[in-house]
């Protein structure tokens, strides 16, 4: 059996008296894609950035290629950070920077490459998703929702990642640009060989681009299977979920 | 609410700040000294720090000075010690003033953009996405702004003390009619090289004060518009208050015999 890219085991985390995470367990095969759904406020963000190490979960361990990341920093962190990727919701592009630097920014910052070799990267990565040249040098808030995204998917693949996140890709598109961005992250994923974890509300995207879903409730997993499996899982949550009822067990929070 | 609970929570919150911001003034500290050190990033940040604000401290120096001289010279006027307008003047400037508005000027323009830039960069999720980018956002955003704002600091009062001095002589020669030659000798005899250096061991501190300030509440920033809005504020009126706070203590050690 191989070692699982990305293994949690346990995971809780509470911020203040509310419980988000209450016991994690969660494997992502290598090369493989794997989606969590859940309501708004699941923990799925949360999930993912304590992989990332940017929140630290209270208990239970992360291990990616079999590695235990939960506590490690500096120098440590620093090395499996470079195995990752992450495509934000928001785009989270550095509006300080033109575009082809927000590509580069990995390959500038964090392994010290010269500029001009990391622009032709960056340019390279850009015609990758689509974008040409000249948009290299514009300022992030020159561009549309839509070319945000994109560039937002240039600079998480610049570096080659193993693994690669994605929070909610096609949240604030339009159906078709919804719809080209899923395209892109079938193939870009398939491209450079990575792994891909993805959390999104998103049913049509979450088909589109995963091999297995997971479905995130009360803090836990309490569905996992292939893809093909979503629509005869026998479980009220999950089908409550992917038909977009309000009548089912689950009950939404309405207050704040 | 029970009395003591309220004052409880009260004393837990404020000793919770005091030891994130300790925490966080650490990790800044470890930040500016460990590599990697971003050169380019410090030369931007003393561009946007010191030299876009010496206009702004020039201008307040300069008046500053001026009204200096002219309340001096009334209040002098009383006992019939006109002539000490240079001495104090000078004094004042350098020791005092010169410093302290330079880092309240600095705190209304520097805080207040920092914390904007940075809590902006909090809430759109830019800081995570550097540390998806393997760079360490305090390295990269905080220390550089802290090394501008102490190396600008005292370069901007040194500007700002001689702005001060021409603005009081520009005043008192001109509409007090002192003899030009004699105030700038009287000037240049009686301030010593501890009056001018205490004064730029203040403006470093103060830049200190400023930079971090803003830094601390940008990242501590939660929320949308309202939440930097906040930052902002915070940035502005806890460096301000920390200024004059660390002016006392400071002038305190500094003069003590």
């Amino acid at each position: 059996m191989t070692t699982p890219k990305i293994q949690l085991i346990g995971v809780k985390k509470r911020f203040g008296s509310k419980v988000v995470l209450d016991g994690v367990d969660l494997t992502v095969e290598p090369r493989s894609s794997l989606v969590i759904i859940g309501g708004s406020g699941t923990g799925k963000s949360v999930t993912i950035k304590s992989i990332l190490g940017i929140i630290r979960p209270d208990e239970g361990t992360i291990l990616v290629d079999g590695e235990d990341i939960t506590h490690i920093n500096g120098a440590a962190r620093d090395r499996v950070m470079k195995k990752f990727g992450m495509l934000f919701q928001g785009g989270a592009l550095f509006d300080s920077l033109p575009v082809w630097e927000n590509v580069a920014f990995g390959l500038i910052q964090g392994r010290g490459m010269a500029r001009a070799k990391a622009r032709d990267i960056a340019i390279e990565k850009l015609a990758k998703v689509g974008l040409t040249q000249d948009v290299a040098f514009l300022s992030p808030s020159e561009l549309s929702g839509g070319m945000q995204k994109r560039v937002g998917l240039a600079r998480a693949i610049a570096a080659d990642p193993e693994i690669i996140f994605f929070d909610e890709p096609t949240t604030g598109l339009d159906p078709i640009m919804a719809d080209i961005i899923n395209d892109l992250i079938v193939s870009t994923v398939k491209d450079v060989g990575a792994t891909a974890l993805s959390i999104t509300h998103d049913m049509t995207s979450a088909r589109k681009i995963s091999d297995k879903i997971a479905m995130l409730y009360g803090g836990k997993i309490i569905w996992q299977g292939p893809t093909s499996g979503i629509d005869h899982s026998g479980n009220p949550y999950v089908d409550q979920f992917i038909h977009g009822k309000a009548e089912g067990p689950i009950k939404m929070a309405v207050k704040a | 609410m029970n009395i003591f609970a309220r004052i409880g929570r009260a004393v837990m919150t404020v000793l919770a700040h005091i030891g994130a911001l300790a925490l966080f003034t650490g990790k800044a500290l470890a930040g500016i000294v460990s590599p990697p050190i971003y050169f380019r990033l410090i030369l931007i940040q003393i561009m946007r720090i010191g030299y876009y604000s010496l206009p702004v401290v020039g201008l307040t120096a300069f008046f500053m000075g001026g009204v200096l001289a002219l309340q001096i010279y009334l209040g002098g006027n009383r006992f019939g010690a006109e002539a000490i307008v240079p001495q104090v003047v000078v004094l004042g400037i350098t020791r005092e003033l010169g410093p302290v508005i330079a880092g309240l000027m600095i705190a209304g323009r520097v805080a207040a953009a920092i914390a904007a830039e940075i809590g902006t960069m909090k809430v759109t999720e830019q800081i995570d996405a550097l540390t998806t980018l393997a760079t360490n956002p305090i390295k990269y955003l905080v220390a550089p702004r802290i090394v501008a704002a102490v190396v600008s600091m005292p370069i901007l009062t040194l500007i700002g003390d001689s702005i001060g001095v021409m603005g009081g002589y520009v005043v008192s020669v001109y509409s007090l009619d002192f003899n030009g030659s004699a105030y700038l000798k009287n000037t240049w005899d009686f301030a010593h090289n501890d009056d001018i250096t205490s004064g730029l061991i203040k403006a470093a501190v103060f830049g200190f004060i400023v930079a971090l300030m803003g830094c601390y509440n940008g990242f501590n920033s939660k929320g949308g518009a309202q939440g930097v809005g906040n930052a902002t504020t915070y940035a502005v009126v806890s460096s301000s208050i920390l200024i004059l706070a660390a002016d006392y203590v400071l002038t305190a050690l500094l003069f003590h015999k």
